[in-house]
């Protein structure tokens, strides 16, 4: 890639802004890191029927708590070993990368919106609207979020959907906070400005104008926050107030191997691993874009 | 400042309200309370009867009101799980919180704060990049996870530790790290910005020009203005750690609010649930509160625009 950005006459010449920001893309190590992680932890969400061994709810009683492979007694038939009900590790663990991935990109977009809006307003309208907006956003902040959402899943049931409702009408803080600074911002350059002189509708310049310059922004949170749901997710999950069994999710993993962790601690790391590196995968590529997009601002 | 106090408790009370106001609301219309008291295999009549007893066929404006006042007065209901007052459970629960959350905030500051410093004097160093690493891998990491690593560890393979309970001292040393940690990365970093913005300011300049010792100029001069927003940060980080404390209560035991919490919300004793979510929003509107009173009265800027 480097190479080939090398030789393109386009290098050699003056490099247009466009290759500065591809060669700045590739050689930023974290984001490249993060990148691959994630691709790869996408690609096993999206083919897992094809690379799972075996059916992830298929239980096996006689083959229960085989450990992996590294271990003495592990075996090539069960590569990550099997859980306490004899299902295959290995594909519940990919099969668990769908919920994680579920999680984060549901509540990703629901906070999103939910907190770009409420940004939006904020910063492009101020005074009465401004008021009206820090103030909900000081009222969410002051709720203990993870008590809350216990709380609620709880008496509702839990179950996927209910999860992603819960945690996406939670978590919509940080959007509307760090997109009303950035609007406030943008709303005072001048080619707002000049788009109002002329005419242009409100609705067009925020959306036309204000939003795609505030975009690098809302990447950056949306990263944060889709990590930050996965882990809460996992949390809720782990407590039993989360996603349900027989579903493969990581933190329900966690939950049901905690009783024979002290024979079977891979039971635990597996999951847990897993959690680390997608999270871990997710933040380095927020903090890659936001390097990226703001060259100058590093350090 | 007078203004400026007065305004901003006004503010605090108001969000205060209002916080109350929605915990109550999620925590009625997610679920109806008349079943959950009933128990499983209630009959529709008693279900209905109890809606009476307690009141809960009135409309949820004057339940609401009715609450708040009572919790004013220092009624706090009764537990529908412990069938004792749930002001006196809370009470004796809230000690133990108290404490693994201040352990917690100074276990996060003193690895945080000592290595801000160390990758600020040296940036882009290997300190740096290794502070950098340590602090986005603890951000990452679940904290349950962590905390069940921390039991296999120091509990089960070298014996150092109890695993659960919390009669003792050495009980909360597990639950201290793993609440802790998982707050230092905001704070390492915000340590870092401030002394790299400090280090390079005029005084700096000065009191290097004056000849002064690096540890007094680090010490003296720039860690104590660095020091200015983590005030801030540490209050809302404290609030955080009182409602992270359920997760880390649960897994270690630690007879505290957060297990009292989640105990209570597993069995659906919703008066106990709304008064702890009420007093902890309660305890976060205070935290922030005092932050901005000393940031104001540190800085007067502040209180003026």
């Amino acid at each position: 890639m480097t190479d080939l950005l090398a030789n393109s006459p386009v290098a050699i010449a003056e490099p247009s802004r466009q290759a500065q920001f591809w060669r700045r893309v590739v050689h930023h190590k974290g984001l490249m890191f993060g990148s691959v992680v994630l691709a790869v932890i996408i690609l096993m969400a999206l083919l897992a029927p094809l690379i799972a061994p075996y059916d992830p709810y298929a239980q096996d009683l006689l083959h229960r708590t085989i450990p992996p492979v590294w271990y003495a007694k592990g075996s090539w038939l069960h590569i990550l070993g099997t859980d306490n009900l004899g299902r295959d590790y290995f594909s519940r663990v990919i099969y668990g990368a769908r919920i994680s991935l579920l999680i984060g990109l549901s509540v990703m977009l629901i906070s999103g919106m939910i907190g770009t809006a409420l940004g939006l307003a904020a910063g492009y309208f101020g005074g009465r609207v401004d008021m009206v907006v820090t103030f909900i956003i000081t009222v969410r902040l002051a709720m203990p979020l993870i008590l809350v959402a216990l709380a609620v899943v709880a008496t509702v049931g839990g179950s996927l959907w209910v999860v992603i409702a819960v945690l996406g009408l939670l978590k919509w803080d940080r959007f509307a906070v760090v997109m009303r600074a950035a609007t406030q911002q943008v709303r005072s350059l001048e080619y707002v400005a000049a788009a109002e002189c002329i005419g242009v509708s409100t609705p067009r310049i925020i959306l036309g104008e204000v939003l795609p310059n505030i975009l690098p922004h809302l990447v950056v949170v949306a990263t944060v926050e889709g990590a930050s749901a996965i882990l809460l997710e996992a949390a809720l999950s782990f407590l039993g107030l989360g996603v349900q069994p027989p579903l493969p999710s990581w933190g329900l993993m966690i939950a049901e191997a905690k009783t024979y962790m002290f024979f079977s601690f891979w039971l635990i790391a597996i999951p847990g691993t897993m959690l680390a590196f997608l999270v871990l995968a997710i933040n380095m590529v927020g903090d890659g874009v936001r390097d990226v997009f703001a060259p100058n601002g590093k350090g | 400042m007078l203004t400026y106090t007065a305004k901003r408790i006004g503010l605090a009370l108001l969000v205060a309200l209002a916080v109350s106001a929605l915990a109550f609301l999620a925590l009625r219309a997610s679920g109806d309370v008349a079943i959950a008291l009933a128990g499983e295999g209630a009959r529709a009549e008693d279900i209905e009867n109890i809606r009476k007893i307690y009141g809960l066929d009135r409309p949820l404006v004057v339940q609401y009101v009715e609450w708040l006042w009572n919790m004013l007065r220092g009624d706090f209901g009764q537990s529908l799980y412990f069938k004792t007052d749930v002001l006196s459970l809370v009470l004796d629960k809230l000690p133990t919180t108290l404490y693994l959350a201040l352990f917690s905030l100074i276990f996060s500051l003193a690895i945080s704060v000592p290595l801000g410093v160390l990758a600020a004097v040296y940036p882009n160093s290997w300190i740096d990049r290794t502070c950098l690493t340590l602090a986005v891998v603890g951000q990452a990491m679940p904290n349950f996870f962590f905390a069940l690593i921390l039991v296999m560890v120091l509990a089960v393979w070298f014996h150092l530790l109890p695993v659960s309970g919390s009669e003792t001292w050495a009980h909360f040393v597990m639950p201290t790290i793993a609440l802790g940690y998982y707050v230092a990365p905001p704070f390492m970093r915000l340590v870092r910005a401030g002394m790299i913005e400090v280090l390079a300011s005029d005084y700096v300049r000065t009191a290097r020009a004056k000849g002064l010792s690096a540890a007094s100029i680090i010490g003296k001069h720039a860690l104590r203005n660095a020091l200015v927003p983590i005030v801030a940060l540490a209050a809302v980080q404290l609030g955080y750690l009182l409602g992270g404390s359920v997760v880390i209560e649960t897994i270690f035991a630690l007879d505290g609010l957060g297990y009292l919490a989640f105990t209570s919300i597993t069995h659906l004793d919703i008066p106990v649930t709304q008064s702890i979510v009420a007093l902890l929003s309660f305890v976060y509107v205070g935290l922030t509160l005092a932050a901005d009173l000393a940031n104001a009265w540190l800085d007067p800027r502040i209180r003026v625009g």
